[in-house]
């Protein structure tokens, strides 16, 4: 019988007995996906469980675990303590993972939940702070996948680090899982997964049947012109978030996250709906002049009807765990649901 | 040699013939297909003609600054380079498009409104910023000579350049990723306008502008003999080099508040020109207005259909186009 080995570094351990419970699921977890291979493969394996500071021997324990014939090591790892998140996406799953009191910075355009007003800023996607991110001494450190300039200098300085890129509406749980898997949190993790899928289907079955309005989604313009108009493309979140909520993406064709949207091309998809999603918020009466800068594409029939819209909520920007209530607040405006 | 005034008439026709289907063939190609039936039916209502707004309000504007701002780029371009006497001169050598992209970059990152005037302010900003730009650099050149000094206009324009571009590193810092990407684009230039104000507003600087290159004609010609020459010959250098420099400026301002710094037009039109037509002011001037009408348009045409929908910056395609033809015609020349 052909015998399969793998260390594993995955569990989290800590001083408190929860996390090492803990411990024990993530190590039973692990084991059982490994079981499965293995009876696919018509393969024998055991599951044993060494603390971390067996780690540095994992070499020697893996010559020894194909001696001992298909014996799943799992090593323990120490659990996150000190985490610092440069994406606001990841920053909000890390708190409402109950890990926001692990945070010890977060990046220049975090702003929920509150409490992260208080944690040093520590740069983002284009200028992080790499000194002052290595003086707070982190053990995890949330980055963007572009950002290889930071990721090559925290690999050199030891950091762990956890990778994180933008996609699609459906990653967002995926990344709730793996960063919950990665603190040690994997029941909250799934527990916060549940509850999105939860409303995101509460959502659906609310506009199913309901006629899907074609919308254009705006994330950005010139202040006061209809210039340089950019529009969420037929990929992304956003493009995901408008869909769950029963609209159709006028560029949905268009296999990119972005469009620059020509005046031609609004007027020639003739969108019923325009949403122009903002972060930061705009006094009433500017609000009121950029909405009416749409008025000159009379044709269209968003502006026809007077369904142009500027909403200012991060729960619409960022692919956190509020994406579900964000999706609630599209749908709403889409199919003119009571609040 | 034949007469000027046959040369004028050859080239104006020409040139202008090239503008002229250039105007009336780019209002015609877009991503979308209209009927011209349907966009002149005056029976439907303009706000419920769609073939009618894609034709008035997306194209036409459009083409109508395509050609404003290609005729001014490469006409600055010919007085740019007859007043410091250098070929490799552009309308942004000087510090005007450093000075006119500062403007507008200010105005985005800090979101700076006129709201109450309901006017988008990114064009007014640059054009401020390219007048800031321009008084520095006419002051440094103008202080410690009688005349204006070419030498120093030419090193005071290239290290405001410099240090106008350190300043939106600076200022970028500051920006937002999103407003860090809209500078991006707005540097790449656009001309997008998607109504007739930004002309209308232009409309003043392009009559000036104009006039004073019309009365630049000769000064230039004699300009190229250098200084001195000139003065025997009875030009006011002094005033023909100020009037040179002023209107040279204010268009590549106005030119860059309406389709930000499109890049290439100025010195390769007003180079493909002389190649064609010789080196006499009075013959590249008007040629180089039109011809550089007729390219930046049809530049356009291309960068909103070849990859249609999507549409790809107008300054990549001047570059890609103008660089390696003109080569060509270097080589061919030569």
């Amino acid at each position: 019988m052909r015998s399969i080995w793998a260390i594993f570094s995955v569990t989290l351990k800590s001083a408190d007995g929860a996390a090492r419970r803990h411990d024990g699921a993530t190590a039973r977890r692990v084991h059982s996906v490994f079981l499965e291979e293995a009876q696919k493969s018509g393969t024998s394996s055991r599951c044993v469980v060494v603390p971390s500071w067996l780690s540095p021997w994992a070499v020697l324990l893996s010559v020894a675990a194909v001696i001992l014939g298909g014996t799943v090591l799992v090593a323990s790892q120490p659990q996150p303590r000190r985490i610092i998140s440069l994406i606001p996406a990841v920053t909000e799953m890390l708190f409402a993972l109950e890990a926001g009191d692990r945070v010890v910075a977060v990046g220049s355009f975090d702003k929920y939940p509150p409490e992260v007003e208080k944690l040093p800023k520590v740069g983002a996607l284009l200028d992080p702070d790499l000194e002052r991110i290595l003086s707070l001494r982190p053990d995890l450190v949330a980055v963007y996948g572009s950002q290889a300039d930071l990721r090559t200098q925290l690999e050199r300085g030891g950091v762990a680090m956890f990778v994180y890129a933008h996609a699609g509406l459906a990653d967002v749980t995926t990344t709730i899982r793996e960063l919950g898997t990665r603190i040690g949190a994997d029941a909250r993790a799934a527990g916060l997964v549940r509850d999105i899928e939860e409303r995101l289907a509460s959502v659906r079955r609310s506009v199913a049947g309901r006629p899907r309005p074609k919308t254009l989604v705006v994330f950005g313009r010139e202040a006061l012109a209809l210039r340089n108009v950019y529009a969420s493309g037929g990929i992304g979140f956003v493009h995901d978030m408008v869909t769950a909520a029963g609209g159709d993406n006028v560029f949905a064709d268009v296999n990119q996250q972005a469009v620059q949207a020509t005046t031609e091309l609004i007027i020639t998809r003739r969108p019923d709906v325009i949403l122009e999603l903002r972060a930061e918020p705009l006094s009433r009466d500017a609000e009121q002049k950029e909405r009416a800068v749409w008025n000159r594409l009379g044709s269209v029939p968003a502006v026809r009807n007077g369904r142009v819209y500027i909403l200012v909520d991060r729960r619409t920007v960022i692919p956190g765990p509020r994406v579900g209530e964000g999706v609630e607040v599209i749908a709403r405006l889409l199919h003119r649901l009571p609040w | 040699m034949r007469p000027l005034r046959v040369r004028l008439a050859l080239a104006v026709a020409g040139f202008g013939a090239l503008a002229v289907l250039a105007v009336l063939t780019a209002p015609l190609v877009g991503s979308s297909s209209i009927s011209l039936a349907r966009v002149f039916d005056r029976s439907v209502p303009f706000a419920d003609n769609p073939d009618a707004q894609i034709f008035f309000i997306a194209r036409l504007p459009r083409t109508l600054a395509g050609a404003l701002v290609g005729a001014m780029l490469a006409s600055a371009g010919v007085v740019f380079q007859g007043l410091l006497r250098n070929p490799l001169a552009t309308p942004f050598t000087l510090g005007v498009s450093a000075g006119a992209a500062l403007g507008a970059m200010l105005a985005i990152t800090f979101g700076w409104s006129l709201a109450w005037l309901g006017i988008p302010v990114a064009p007014l900003a640059s054009f401020a910023g390219s007048l800031l730009a321009v008084g520095v650099v006419y002051l440094l050149a103008t202080a410690r000579h009688r005349g204006l000094s070419t030498h120093v206009l030419l090193l005071a324009g290239v290290t405001m350049n410099a240090f106008f571009s350190a300043l939106i590193l600076f200022v970028q810092y500051f920006a937002d990723f999103a407003e860090t990407f809209r500078i991006l684009r707005w540097l790449m230039g656009d001309l997008d306008i998607s109504s007739y104000q930004p002309l209308v507003t232009a409309l003043p600087l392009v009559v000036f502008s104009f006039a004073a290159f019309a009365w630049l004609a000769r000064p230039l010609n004699l300009l190229n003999l250098g200084a001195e020459a000139a003065e025997t010959r009875g030009l006011d250098v002094l005033r023909a080099q100020r009037v040179a420099f002023l209107s040279a400026s204010l268009a590549t301002g106005a030119a860059v508040s309406v389709g930000g710094p499109i890049g290439f037009i100025g010195i390769v039109v007003p180079h493909l020109v002389r190649l064609l037509v010789g080196a006499d002011h009075r013959v590249v001037l008007p040629a180089s207005a039109l011809f550089g009408a007729a390219f930046l348009i049809g530049c356009d045409a291309i960068a909103r259909t070849i990859m249609a929908p999507l549409e790809l910056p107008v300054g990549v395609i001047t570059a890609l186009i103008g660089g390696p033809f003109f080569l060509w015609l270097l080589v061919r020349r030569a």
